[in-house]
């Protein structure tokens, strides 16, 4: 009986120590998926505010200015165009 | 030694004593019993909601307004998170040193920043949507009573390009203005929350519930194409410039679908910096401002008349000597012409072959044609401030309004309708109801207005308009037939007619198989022109020479013999 006793206490005792053990695995490991889901969401921003950017770089304003001036391009005249027809 | 004997232990204590403790000891230990049963077993939820509020957190978890993106993706609109910078004033005792500080990162003035900081409220803004980098400056000041607040920004990398069509959102990131507003609850995102343990570090350490799920605001893909609606933009307002008009629209549509390709008004605002904006510059003139149309009103006129078979396109009509009395009053023309063909009234531009078609009419049925084509109502997109028109019934038509109507006077319209009314014309006699945004599908069978053999005739007049010998020989584009009519209405004001006008053009191209509708209206060109042909005709003629160009449309008219490429080529555009 006492020996049933003693390994019994020592189950609860183990199981109590695994409880705080796994418990505070969980916990860190919760910290860690916030902080990852803290750095998307700040990727996420980043990527908003890159694709902002690049809509700004992107205005056709902007790539007419720079093709007429800085390329010399132009617009071809209508008798410099050939028309491939599938 | 031996104790006396003590006659007061001798006496027996009466046993009800003893019990009677001990019946308030059980009492007592049933007491605790049954309260701690109480509070562990019954009551518990309360127990165990007051212990998780004093480590329990709600995070609210913000949800973004959704993108507004062109018809190829690009972004028009776009929100992203920026800080607001309030304060507690009674907190805040901030050192003169620390103000003039945080006045220079916040741009503003330092003594206004002290006149909000000595306020009696409880709480003010110090300053709203400001960058996150300098947010995390100030933060670093480490000032007290100053807080900060998650909030947007929206961003309209396209500026003052597409204003009117986009319209804005308010400081709140509501919609105020245009496609935000149309399309706001679509847009609009719905925070959520989620409820979680933070340990004494302020890190969250487990996730206990959701309380609501975020909803992303969903993206609105439009119609439009950034680059037409930039083509659109630069053209008209190098016109607008060189004529010296008080303002002007431009509507590009896709006469296959029904879209709306390009939408500009000018003058115009910037969205990303609306401070010190006119009524002016706000007006979607294109949706809310109706005009005269003038002339371009003559080709519904002519298509009646051919739909009815009441003439055919060489019927000769006699507007000599240009004058035409009805009742009391005259109606002129602004050249005299002899003897003209149906075809040749439409060419020509003549008021009397028009009103003299019109007055063989019934005014119902030209009532219900213009009806049928839109006028006189709202279009129903949802924009905000549509306005409608006016198309009086015409039980209260008198002739010689019946006969003026049939050039367009006497109706007011929108520019965007005028656009749509073309559709009949471009299209084979049917209208497609217009859409801003991208359509997915096939667009719905159109709603017929007139037969196809008089759409076929019309496309044929109006393009006799455009080649020499026509009222907008400049609305011509190089490679391409294009058709269409010129307007020029003399304005109204206080009820009368002034020397100010509207100029107008509305076309289509190729005729040979139309892709787009531009409609172009300048209002009171200065500069000495003032008619359709050449004031709106050359802008009609650039934005649709770039638009097809930029489209890939085939020319129908090559000017050399078309040099044909007979290579196999992959079909990708």
């Amino acid at each position: 009986m006492a020996r049933l006793n003693l390994i019994l206490l020592a189950a609860v005792l183990f199981s109590a120590l695994a409880d705080v053990s796994i418990n505070h695995h969980a916990r860190k490991l919760v910290t860690a998926y916030e902080r990852e889901q803290e750095r998307m969401r700040a990727l996420e921003v980043e990527w908003g505010q890159l694709q902002l950017e690049q809509s700004t770089w992107a205005t056709h304003s902007r790539i007419e200015e720079i093709a007429r001036q800085r390329l010399g391009m132009h617009a071809p005249r209508p008798g410099q165009i050939v028309t491939a027809l599938p | 030694m031996k104790l006396s004997r003590s006659p007061l232990l001798e006496e027996r204590l009466p046993a009800w004593r003893a019990n009677f403790i001990l019946g308030l000891l059980l009492v007592g230990f049933a007491v605790l019993v049954g309260r701690s049963f109480y509070l562990q077993g019954i009551n518990k939820d309360f127990l165990i909601g007051q212990g998780e509020s004093r480590y329990e957190r709600v995070l609210e978890i913000s949800a973004t307004r959704g993108r507004i993106l062109d018809r190829h993706g690009d972004v028009l609109a776009m929100s992203t998170p920026v800080k607001a910078v309030w304060a507690i004033p009674e907190d805040a005792k901030l050192a003169p040193a620390q103000v003039r500080q945080l006045a220079a990162l916040l741009d503003t003035d330092p003594r206004e920043l002290t006149r909000k900081l000595a306020s009696a409220r409880d709480f003010v803004y110090l300053k709203r949507q400001i960058a996150p980098d300098v947010a995390t400056q100030i933060a670093s000041l480490k000032l007290p009573g100053v807080h900060f607040k998650n909030e947007f920004r929206r961003y309209y990398p396209s500026g003052e390009v597409a204003a009117h069509m986009l319209g804005f959102t308010g400081v709140d990131d509501a919609g105020q203005e245009g496609i935000e507003l149309a399309m706001n609850s679509q847009l609009t995102g719905k925070p959520g929350g989620r409820r979680v343990i933070k340990d004494r570090r302020g890190q969250i350490v487990e996730d206990v519930e959701s309380i609501r799920a975020p909803q992303e605001g969903k993206d609105t893909v439009l119609a439009l194409d950034a680059k037409l609606q930039y083509l659109a933009y630069v053209q008209l307002k190098q016109a607008i410039t060189q004529h010296k008009a008080k303002a002007g629209g431009i509507v590009v549509l896709d006469a296959k679908s029904g879209e709306v390709l390009a939408l500009v008004n000018l003058p115009t605002y910037n969205p990303n910096n609306r401070t010190r904006l006119s009524g002016a510059q706000l007006r979607n003139r294109a949706f809310t401002d109706t005009f005269e149309p003038g002339s371009t009103f003559k080709s519904f006129t002519v298509a009646l008349a051919l739909d009815k078979g009441n003439v055919r396109f060489d019927t000769p009509i006699q507007t000599a000597p240009g004058r035409l009395t009805i009742g009391t009053a005259t109606i002129s023309d602004a050249h005299p012409h002899g003897m003209l063909s149906v075809a040749q009234v439409i060419q020509k531009s003549s008021n009397i072959g028009a009103a003299k078609m019109a007055l063989a009419l019934p005014a119902e049925e030209m009532w219900q044609m213009f009806d049928n084509l839109g006028f006189g109502q709202p279009l129903k997109l949802g924009f905000p401030g549509e306005a409608a028109g006016r198309l009086r019934p015409h039980k209260r038509w008198r002739p010689i309004e019946q006969a003026t109507m049939s050039y367009g006077h006497g109706i007011s319209v929108t520019l965007i309708q005028l656009a749509r009314a073309y559709q009949a014309f471009a299209r084979n006699g049917d209208l497609l109801p217009l859409s801003l945004t991208r359509l997915e599908t096939a667009p719905p069978v159109g709603v017929r207005v007139f037969s196809e053999q008089t759409a076929r005739e019309m496309r044929a007049m109006l393009e006799m308009a455009v080649l020499p010998g026509g009222t907008a020989p400049k609305a011509q584009v190089p490679g391409y037939r294009v058709a269409g009519k010129t307007g020029t209405a003399n304005k109204l004001e206080g009820g009368s007619y002034t020397n100010k006008y509207v100029a107008s053009f509305v076309g289509f191209a190729p005729v040979s198989d139309p892709r787009l509708i531009i409609a172009v209206m300048i209002d009171e060109p200065a500069a000495g022109k003032y008619y359709g042909g050449e004031v709106a005709a050359p802008v009609f003629s650039g934005v649709m020479a770039s638009a097809l160009r930029s489209w890939g449309v085939a020319p129908d008219a090559p000017e050399k013999p078309l040099q044909m490429a007979i290579a196999p080529v992959k079909e990708e555009m």
